[in-house]
């Protein structure tokens, strides 16, 4: 299967500050792709030029074999869903939905059937003849999703659509938006800067910084083998520390030897090391690799968060299901497999272009 | 004893109120009743008439002025309307900077004095060798009622909903449909006021329009003013209490009318 979207050599600057360097992004047909990122890293400029709103500086946006490019968004295969859902007030809920079908001059029934199509797929059926305004912020969302989806566009893109929502109706929303795709079958490309929404629906995830792409990869790699410290820190919480590769498959850190499964650092190289807090053990002193004592406790509901700091300084982050007071000398044991390794970033550049590969 | 001087302090307040009132509005009054005043006396009372009414719809030059005026203020209140609406929109794209310098200089015709907008158009239209008459009126109204539709169109385009254009493009809308089919709805009640405020300006200037006629042409303000020189009729009475009673009632069309729709969207 070929590629739907291809971005080539996207660059793109505001009054002189650029935002996208020298981008190339490939989207394939019927996957979930969500562009992930800081506010600035130019994730909502890049679905802004594949959506045509915006015209990049230099680079192509290829679409199913076809350049683009040059195309104004009128004239483009897809439909946007927009933050702020940019419904129109003046119409009511059927004719905000049939606004795209009128324009291609589509007969009267079928812009009837459409609309009863596109309210029952967003579960808002007889809402017809109601305004936008007595909608709530979640139903205005579903009726924006669904005046994009009746044009029946191969790709769909979202700019933060769930942003405004409250944390119980994004998380409804979340769903809807998984079952939406699967139920018919078009391409989406989802932007925000929520971690945990890029997790639960994306096939992809692209993370984003400073307009480069920093990783790109399924949830699981992004989360378990983050490739830079950012990806690491940005994804979830994590302790990122120095250490120096002393072969394939050991590590050391802080003085204390760890094993681990990565290979192919060479030896004695100076590298970062990401450990996820839910994959410290805590065990008895004599037991661990390191030695620390513990100085913070949260209880979180799901886990306790703690602090163990150790005889260097360093205080490292905890999530267990079990409680270690404040005070208790402890021993940290990290398993092999739960060690990430990355190459410490030579300089900034070199961060975003290892990513590129 | 607290509510002694509660009740003066209410009769006080109440007493100050009408005081400016009647400052304000009895001279209006005395003309309004001295135009149904069966007397040329402008002291005396002589008894309810509707003459002067007559007498100033049955004058040629009356009405020729009225004519003149209204379309002077209907036609250049429209032009103003579509060339500010859509300077508007243009300003409001523009990057903050030059939106303030641009906003600035549209504002200068408002604020400066109309003695100097007045004589200066006079003397652009001289030195232009443009002959003074209906036209150079209507010219210099336009002029001085495009900042009161930019200044009353501009806040309805902040409110609006940018992506909200944007969003009828991507629906398969061209740049002009999308236009007229959501943003201008969106604006229509900024417009709507603005038109009828430069009505208004247009209706009531005196000044400019004094210095751009020419000779051979009158509108009502200038009309009144060469009349008066000459002895005061009581029909100008009657003239004038129609001209103050039409712009009132714009003034509350303007007021009210997009309020209402403001209300109903919320």
């Amino acid at each position: 299967m070929g590629n739907l979207i291809d971005l080539i050599n996207i660059s793109k600057s505001f009054d002189g500050t650029l935002v996208l360097d020298d981008l190339n992004l490939s989207v394939k047909e019927n996957t979930f792709v969500t562009l992930l990122g800081p506010s600035g890293c130019g994730k909502t400029t890049t679905l802004r030029i594949i959506g045509g709103f915006e015209r990049a500086n230099k680079g192509r946006v290829i679409f199913d074999g076809q350049d683009i490019s040059d195309l104004p968004p009128n004239k483009r295969q897809l439909n946007t869903v927009f933050q702020k859902y940019a419904l129109f007030t003046h119409m009511n809920i059927a004719e905000n939905i049939a606004f795209g079908l009128k324009i291609k001059n589509k007969p009267k029934a079928y812009i009837q059937d459409k609309i009863k199509y596109a309210l029952k797929l967003v579960n808002l059926d007889g809402y017809e003849n109601r305004s936008v305004d007595s909608l709530s912020g979640g139903q205005q969302q579903r009726i924006a999703i669904a005046r994009a989806i009746v044009n029946e566009p191969r790709v769909l893109l979202l700019d933060e659509p769930l942003g405004a929502l409250d944390l119980k109706l994004r998380q409804d929303m979340q769903y809807e938006l998984i079952r939406l795709k699967n139920e018919l079958g078009i391409t989406f490309i989802y932007v925000t800067h929520d971690q945990e929404e890029a997790l639960t629906m994306s096939d992809t995830i692209v993370v984003m910084n400073q307009g480069y792409i920093q990783q790109m990869g399924t949830p699981e790699q992004i989360y378990n083998e983050p490739e830079n410290a950012f990806v690491a820190d940005f994804i979830g919480e994590s302790n990122i520390v120095h250490g120096t590769m002393i072969r394939d498959e050991l590590v050391e850190i802080f003085g204390s030897r760890f094993a681990c499964v990565d290979k192919g650092f060479g030896t004695n190289t100076p590298v970062d090391v990401v450990i996820r807090p839910e994959d410290i053990d805590l065990v008895s002193p004599e037991e661990g690799s390191l030695k620390g004592v513990c100085t913070h406790l949260i209880f979180k509901g799901v886990h306790y968060e703690m602090e163990v700091t150790t005889s260097d300084g360093f205080e490292w982050l905890v999530h267990s299901t079990d409680m270690c007071p404040v005070g208790k000398e402890v021993g940290i044991h990290v398993d092999p497999f739960d060690i990430q390794i990355m190459n410490k970033p030579a300089s900034e550049d070199e961060e975003a272009v290892g990513v590129n590969e | 004893m607290k509510k002694t001087k509660d009740r003066l302090k209410r009769i006080g307040e109440n007493f100050y109120l009408v005081f400016i009132m009647v400052f304000l509005y009895a001279p209006i009054a005395t003309l309004m009743v001295l135009s149904f005043s069966n007397s040329k006396s402008r002291t005396q009372w002589g008894g309810f008439t509707l003459r002067w009414y007559g007498e100033m719809f049955q004058s040629s030059t009356i009405m020729t002025a009225l004519q003149n005026t209204l379309v002077i203020a209907f036609a250049s209140a429209l032009i103003a309307t579509v060339i500010g609406t859509a300077a508007a929109i243009a300003i409001s794209s523009m990057k903050p900077l030059p939106r303030t310098v641009i906003m600035g200089i549209t504002n200068i015709p408002m604020l400066n004095a109309d003695i100097v907008t007045g004589i200066s158009l006079m003397l652009g239209f001289i030195a232009f060798g443009i002959s003074l008459g209906f036209k150079t009126i209507l010219i210099a109204h336009i002029t001085f009622n495009i900042p009161y539709v930019i200044l009353s169109v501009m806040p309805k385009l902040k409110q609006t909903n940018k992506s909200v254009y944007e969003a009828a493009m991507d629906l398969g809308a061209s740049p002009v449909y999308a236009f007229f089919k959501v943003v201008f709805p969106d604006i229509l009640p900024g417009v709507l006021s603005g038109f009828l405020l430069a009505f208004t300006m247009s209706l009531d200037d005196f000044i400019i329009t004094h210095f751009t006629k020419g000779a051979g042409i009158n509108t009502l303000s200038t009309l009144i003013y060469s009349e008066v020189r000459r002895g005061i009729k009581p029909s100008m009475y009657a003239l004038s209490t129609v001209i103050f009673m039409t712009v009132l009632t714009l003034l509350i069309i303007t007021n009210f009318a997009p309020e209402k729709k403001g209300a109903h969207k919320n």
